[in-house]
């Protein structure tokens, strides 16, 4: 067990190792620098002035280097001020230190964002933890309401409620959040305006019914249908196993059939499906974030994207990749958990 | 008069299917009386099992009960509410199936399920369920009931599932009880075992059974009365004696001829398969339905209408659907049965000398650490095989013998030890360092015909394909004509050439298998369980298709089996192994003739015998086969071994018994010394 | 400005689709009256949702064939005083209509709904194939093989799977990342793959003969080498098809996100599938792993592939307007529905109408591919 740990953590590291290492490369390509470094001056910057520019912010060394520095092995060195030699600040916004220091993700330094002009921890812990609240209530509408319709078309396969259901199914995974957000804003909030079709409101005044249940409802109609039609069809398998007749021929009723030996093990498959939603989820988010303008983890990534915002790029990287990472392992070792047949080997 | 606990009369059920309706069971009666045990024989396909789930009313959605009626108990079924349906079903009829890990719920405790039935069916406090339940534990004898009390179906092996499972029928003291083919998924040994429970319990709770299955030796061992079904129908049915002892319908007669009895082989008393196939269930020819394939068709008596079933004797007990009952000749000698020479051994082809193959295995697939384990698959296997001889390997699940045969072929290499094919070693040649002419020269037939043909692609292409590989034939034109040959070689029309496998039925597609395998002239086949998956007719006809094709190729053959009347049928010399050892060998004769291995004399008299007059020696094992991941300590069998206690001290435990040879050619690994030995009696007399 | 009445426009629109019904109808029929003998295909339209997915993919398909004379106007052409029209507004000069309004740009709807149809079309298919000859590659030996092959190629696939997809957009779709070489490597490695599948394919199943043999490798070579000028180098000898870098960029993308999960399907039906006997009676006759794999393996594989691959085409469209989305990779004024979106919601408050025709396109497609894949699997579970 605790080998089976320690062996997943050590791939998860490596994974991390491996995905940052890509992000790493491609925010540092030359027109990637130079995005930054025009958003960071002026914008009609001649050519001199950017070179310069990265040239002081130590942009310019090595890449391996600025790599481990970012990490944390290496040491982080701060700017030299040309005229008087000195060591300086680099960006004085984030209080970066004037001395070589190692100041890397694994002292629990996430650096600093250029485009919003603060450390990255100040600008992300609040953008998750909006996001976080999103996810909660997405995950909290979508997953009772697929699997009650998924179990309840499984049920009967074939019957005109498990037809019905599943032609709602097929839409709803057919429209995307893009698609649904905007005919939902166009309903609820242009012509009946019982929504608020922005959720800006939210972070200030806090959430409400009025301006957080399109961003809510935009994601979870989406993902709904997918995990319906999983659960479905883990239902319609369980309801023609063996032990199923064994139970009816024990002489109990359809319902308690269903509810005593066909949910438990009708819900083991979509389990695996709910918690790989979740880094699936984040798409969504970004994409409904954006659309209702709420400040969150998704919108501070596209901001970061859009300004090439190193530091902040690479957090947002580090934060995702840790989300699929870990709703993976919790998905296997769920999935152990509620199978006995795996679970007491 | 007594009344019966179960009564079918002229039961007929169709299934729909989106363009026609099917008839499944057709005018199908029977009666099962208080306390006695009917036996449901017949081949997969016959509607046996339909006619089961028609007594509980439980067939799937499209079946429907066309006419006549079931009266269970005095009741008719068909008139009960969901309500009383519910309440007869786990009570008062119960079923035990074939599978019994899928007839468990994975995820519920065994306790859970066991005490869910008093829950349902009686005022019971919880303590009452748990003891009754535990009771019946102990009752269908499994060891430490607690422990099973508590544990998952998972935990427990096959054998021990389907004992649970009857646990679980017999809870509610039912009046009858279904058992539908509750043995086919165990091993012989295992399954001698669980039909001496079921006859033991049968008694003792006083239940009337319903006991369906292919096999006319298990139908023999337990039943008092026995129901043949054909296609829908029922052909013939009447107390055991009778019906065992003087058949009265051709297809009986045809299942009773087409088994190798025990005691006879290929060439003393030839079998003879029954003709043709079983007519699917909408091509059903008029009038008798067995017709086309019986040896006493009449043109214009049997196929003019519908036969019935009537009473041929004056107890009015035996019945049979046939229209020339009376005229036939029940007891004249079956034309074909024409005995034939033993074709003679030629030199040695196979020299395999202290084989081993072992396995590295990770614990476990998930939370498996490092620490891999090895799987001794096979431990110092030495044996001989001859041209044109029949060398079986006989053994249950886990005893090496698939893994000595991927070897042979090259699928695997040896670990140890050495096997001379011809003049070469091919002990640790993988296939692919082999050259084509090697690689032709020993061929495989498969144990499921289901899957031994690639549904991608028809019949003759993947022959071809093979002649092809072989660099048999030097144009397409002249492979395709082999191809024609070969169809004609397995007794299949030529136009199957262009069938895709989904069309054939199981014996035709084992037919091809035969083609496949034969098609590069090979000297030594292996067939892996080739008819284990096949009804009994079908056994009967590749059986001699096989035994035809090797007389004429003078081909080895190496046949794994754990069908011992099979191999007794088929070969001249058999090797016994057990959890990868050799535990016996020697030429038939000497195998079935004491003394013998106590794990031979297990497995003999754990064969179903479909013989009324034989006589069986019961010895019948303790627990399961063990696992090759952990194998016992000293002789692999001393953990079921019934002999062990007459080997002084502690020796099977420990150490492990040399091979040892008794007479020319007779081996066994056994410490019983030489007098017991001697002292052993037939098991099948 | 003039109006045309609801029901004039409805009528209007039917009629400016007349080409796409008629050819419609050509096929509904044809597939109807010969049902029998068109196989699989001949069972899936028969039942009702293979019917309706069926019908919904082959509009979408002959409107992108006949787009040119189903949409009035040029779909990049503005037309100043129709900025912001109403659907139904008559364009003065040429007597037309905006049958769906203009947008805020004062370009027709209408028209940019129907050649929004073209880019969805050819990118998503043909990205999905990409992705599909990648992960049959790597996913049957990984399958076959077992051991450190599939260690290393599965811990790649689940590299890529743990990146988000919309990370990975913004890292690879961003404007900056064209001057660099990499969306041209990448696209060139993935435009490798399918050559690469059908060269194996066809020197593991016909090396016995020579004739055959080299015909398909020939064929091979010179299909093989028209995609890669047209797609990777942007020169089609013939000048059919233009496909410019930042369209190539998104190919490799949509490509490299998709592929490793069509390798983990593919890898786990090669693992079920390598247990039947046939695989051992293939062995036993001494073929190569090569040909286990891709001509015995792959083919009773494709059941469950094709409707993966039609649900991930599916999937593919969503991206891809979810890339037009957020502004990546299309050009600002490209028609496709998913820059339409985009562009039209930012002002939903004030004009409703430029918003819905491309979101209900989007819907619509997406879910003739998931009726279609639901048809199929049906099918396939039945036999
Ligand atoms: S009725 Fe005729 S065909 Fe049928 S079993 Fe009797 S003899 Fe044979
Ligand atoms: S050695 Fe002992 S345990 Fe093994 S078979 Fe002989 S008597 Fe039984």
């Amino acid at each position: 067990m605790l080998a089976f740990f320690l062996r997943r953590l050590g791939v998860m590291a490596l994974t991390m190792l491996c995905l940052t290492f890509v992000v790493f490369y491609l925010v540092n390509l030359e027109p990637n620098l130079r995005k930054l470094a025009i958003s960071q001056t002026e914008m009609h910057a001649s050519d001199e002035h950017i070179e310069s520019w990265l040239t002081r912010n130590g942009y310019r060394r090595p890449f391996l280097e600025r790599y481990a520095a970012w990490i944390g092995v290496w040491p982080k060195k701060p700017n030299i001020d040309a005229e008087t030699g000195k060591q300086v600040s680099r960006f004085t916004y984030c209080e970066e230190p004037s001395v070589v220091v190692y100041a890397g993700v694994i002292e629990g330094d996430f650096g600093c964002s250029t485009k919003f002009k603060t450390k990255v921890a100040e600008k992300l812990l609040p953008a998750l933890r909006a996001t976080g609240l999103l996810m909660f209530w997405v995950m909290a509408t979508m997953v009772p309401v697929a699997l009650f319709l998924g179990i309840l078309s499984g049920m009967r396969e074939g019957s005109k409620l498990d037809r019905a259901l599943s032609v709602v199914s097929i839409v709803t995974t057919s429209t995307p959040e893009y698609v649904s957000g905007v005919v939902l804003t166009i309903i609820f909030g242009t012509w009946l305006g019982w929504l608020n079709g922005s959720a800006a409101s939210a972070t200030g005044d806090g959430i409400t019914f009025y301006n957080f249940t399109l961003p809510v409802i935009t994601p979870a109609i989406y993902g709904m249908g997918y995990i319906a039609r999983m659960t479905r069809a883990s239902m319609v398998e369980v309801m023609t196993a063996q032990y199923i007749r064994t139970a009816r021929l024990k002489g109990l009723g359809f319902y308690a059939v269903v509810l005593k030996h066909a949910l438990r093990n009708a819900l083991i498959a979509p389990f695996t499906v709910i918690m790989l939603q979740f880094p699936w989820l984040l798409t969504g988010v970004v994409i409904v974030e954006v659309m209702f303008r709420y400040q969150g983890f998704g919108l501070a990534l596209v901001d970061a994207a859009g300004n090439n915002d190193i530091d902040l790029m690479l957090s947002c990287s580090l934060v995702s990749v840790l989300l699929v990472l870990v709703t993976q392992l919790i998905s296997d070792v769920g999935y152990a958990f509620l199978n006995p047949r795996i679970r007491v080997q | 008069m007594v009344e019966p606990i179960l009564d079918i009369r002229n039961l007929s059920i169709s299934f729909s299917t989106r363009a026609v309706e099917i008839p499944a069971v057709m005018d199908f009666s029977c009666q099962v009386m208080p306390g006695e045990a009917m036996g449901l024989v017949g081949e997969s396909g016959c509607g046996k099992s339909t006619v089961a789930l028609a007594i509980l009313r439980d067939l799937a959605r499209i079946g429907r009960i066309t006419s006549g009626s079931i009266h269970f108990n005095g009741r008719d079924m068909a008139k009960l509410s969901e309500h009383e349906l519910r309440q007869i079903r786990g009570s008062e009829i119960a079923m035990v199936y074939q599978e019994p890990m899928a007839s468990l719920n994975p995820t519920m405790k065994i306790g859970q399920q066991l005490t869910e039935v008093l829950f349902i069916h009686e005022r019971v406090t919880k303590e009452q369920a748990y003891a009754r339940a535990l009771d019946m534990v102990k009752a269908v004898k499994l060891p430490d009931p607690e422990r099973i009390m508590g544990s998952y179906p998972h935990q427990l092996s096959g054998g021990q599932q389907q004992r649970i499972v009857i646990a679980m029928a017999l809870l509610a003291k039912p009046k009858l009880l279904i058992l539908d083919e509750p043995t086919t998924a165990l091993d012989v040994t295992v399954e001698a075992g669980i039909v001496e429970l079921v006859k033991e319990l049968g008694k003792e709770f006083g239940t009337s059974m319903l006991f369906i299955s292919h096999n006319l030796g298990l139908i023999l061992e337990t039943c008092d009365r026995v129901t043949v079904m054909y296609s829908g129908e029922a052909v013939e049915s009447g107390p055991i004696r009778d019906v065992f002892g003087s058949v009265r319908h051709p297809y009986t007669q045809g299942l009773f001829r087409s088994m190798p009895l025990l005691g006879t082989n290929r060439n003393s008393r030839p079998i003879i398969p029954i003709p043709g196939q079983l007519p699917l269930p909408h091509e059903r020819p008029k009038g008798c339905h067995f017709g086309p394939r019986c040896s006493h068709f009449v043109d214009g008596v049997c196929n003019v209408s519908t036969v019935a079933m009537r009473s041929i004797d004056e107890a009015n007990t035996h019945h049979s659907r046939c229209m020339r009952v009376e005229e036939i000749d029940w007891h004249a000698p079956p034309e074909a049965a024409t005995q034939t020479e033993a074709t003679g051994a030629g030199p040695v082809l196979l020299n395999v000398k202290g084989l081993k193959k072992y396995y590295k295995a990770a614990a476990s697939e998930f939370f498996g650490g490092r620490e891999a384990r090895t799987v001794k698959a096979v431990e110092e296997v030495s044996f001989t095989a001859r041209e044109a001889e029949t060398l079986a390997i006989v053994g249950e699940s886990g005893c090496g013998k698939s893994t000595l045969a991927k070897v042979l072929l090259g699928l695997e290499t040896a670990t140890d030890g050495t096997a001379r094919y011809d003049d070469t070693d091919i002990q640790s040649d993988p296939i692919e360092r082999r050259d084509t002419k090697l690689i032709a020269s020993i061929q495989m037939i498969f144990q499921n015909p289901f899957d031994t043909l690639n549904p991608s692609y028809s019949v003759g292409s993947q022959i071809i394909r093979t002649l092809e590989r072989f660099g048999i034939g030097a144009s397409r034109e002249e492979r395709s004509e082999m191809m024609l040959n070969l169809l004609d070689l397995v007794k299949l029309p030529r136009a199957f050439a262009t069938r895709m496998p989904r069309q054939l039925s199981g014996g035709q597609k084992q037919r091809i298998g035969v083609a496949r395998a034969f098609a590069g002239h090979p000297r030594m086949i292996i067939a892996d369980e080739p008819m284990s998956a096949l009804d009994v007719s079908v056994q009967a006809a590749i059986t001699e298709l096989l035994t035809t094709i090797q007389r004429q190729s003078r081909t080895t053959m190496v046949l794994i089996s754990h069908d011992l009347s099979l191999v007794r049928y088929m070969a001249d010399r058999i090797i016994v192994m057990y959890l990868g050892h050799i535990v016996e060998q020697g030429t038939a004769e000497q195998i079935f003739a004491p003394p013998y291995h106590p794990y031979t004399e297990a497995l003999l008299s754990a064969i179903p015998l479909a013989n009324s007059l034989a006589k069986k020696r019961k010895i019948v094992l303790e627990g399961e086969i063990p696992s090759a991941l952990s194998p016992p300590s000293g002789c692999p069998f001393q953990t079921r071994c019934h002999m062990k206690s007459k080997v002084s001290g502690s020796l099977c435990e420990q150490v492990v018994p040399p091979m040892r040879e008794l007479k020319e050619g007779h081996a066994m690994k056994c410490h019983l010394p030489t007098e017991i030995l001697d002292q052993m009696t037939p098991v099948i007399s | 400005m003039e109006f045309m009445s609801p029901f004039a426009i409805v009528l209007r629109v039917l009629i400016q689709f007349i080409p796409v019904s008629m050819a419609m109808a050509v096929l509904l029929t044809v597939s109807l009256l010969f049902k029998r003998r068109l196989g699989l295909y001949g069972f899936i339209i028969e039942t009702g949702t293979g019917f309706a997915g069926v019908s919904i993919l082959s509009f979408w398909l002959f409107t992108a064939i006949f787009a040119a004379s189903v949409a009035p106007f040029d779909p990049l052409g503005q037309i100043v005083s129709m900025k912001d029209a109403l659907p139904g507004a008559i364009e003065a000069n040429s007597g037309l209509p905006y049958l769906l309004g203009g947008d805020k740009l004062a370009r027709d709807v209408f028209s940019r709904m129907v050649f929004g149809s073209r880019i969805v079309l050819i990118i998503a298919p043909l990205a999905t194939f990409l992705a599909l000859s990648v992960g049959i590659m790597l996913g049957l030996p990984a399958g076959y093989f077992g051991k450190r092959i599939d260690a290393i190629l599965s811990f790649l696939a689940n590299l890529i799977l743990a990146f988000p997809i919309i990370l990975l957009f913004y890292l690879l779709v961003s404007p900056g990342i064209l001057e660099t070489p990499i969306p041209y490597a990448l696209a060139g490695f993935f435009f490798v793959f399918p050559i690469v599948l059908l060269f194996t394919l066809f020197w593991s199943g016909y090396r016995a003969h020579p004739k055959q043999l080299a015909l398909r490798l020939v064929l091979t070579l010179l299909a093989g080498g028209w995609l890669f000028a047209t797609f990777v180098f942007d020169s089609d000898p013939f000048h059919i098809l233009r496909v410019s870098p930042s369209t190539l960029n998104i190919f490799a993308a949509v490509a490299l996100a998709s592929g490793p999960g069509i390798f983990r399907i593919v890898r786990s039906l090669t693992l079920d599938i390598k247990t039947r006997e046939y695989v051992q009676a293939a062995q036993t006759r001494g073929e190569t792993p090569w040909f286990i794999m891709l001509w015995e393996i792959l083919p009773n594989a494709r059941g469950p592939l094709i409707v993966d691959a039609c649900l991930r085409i599916g999937y593919t469209t969503i991206l891809i307007g979810a890339l037009g989305y957020f502004g990546l990779g299309m050009p600002p004024e490209s028609p496709d529905w998913g820059t339409a979106i985009k562009e039209s919601s930012r002002l939903m408050r004030a004009f409703v109408h430029p918003a819905l025709p491309p979101a209900l396109a989007m819907m619509s497609f997406v879910l003739g591919l998931n009726l279609l894949a639901d048809a199929l699997r049906e099918q396939s579970l039945k036999d």
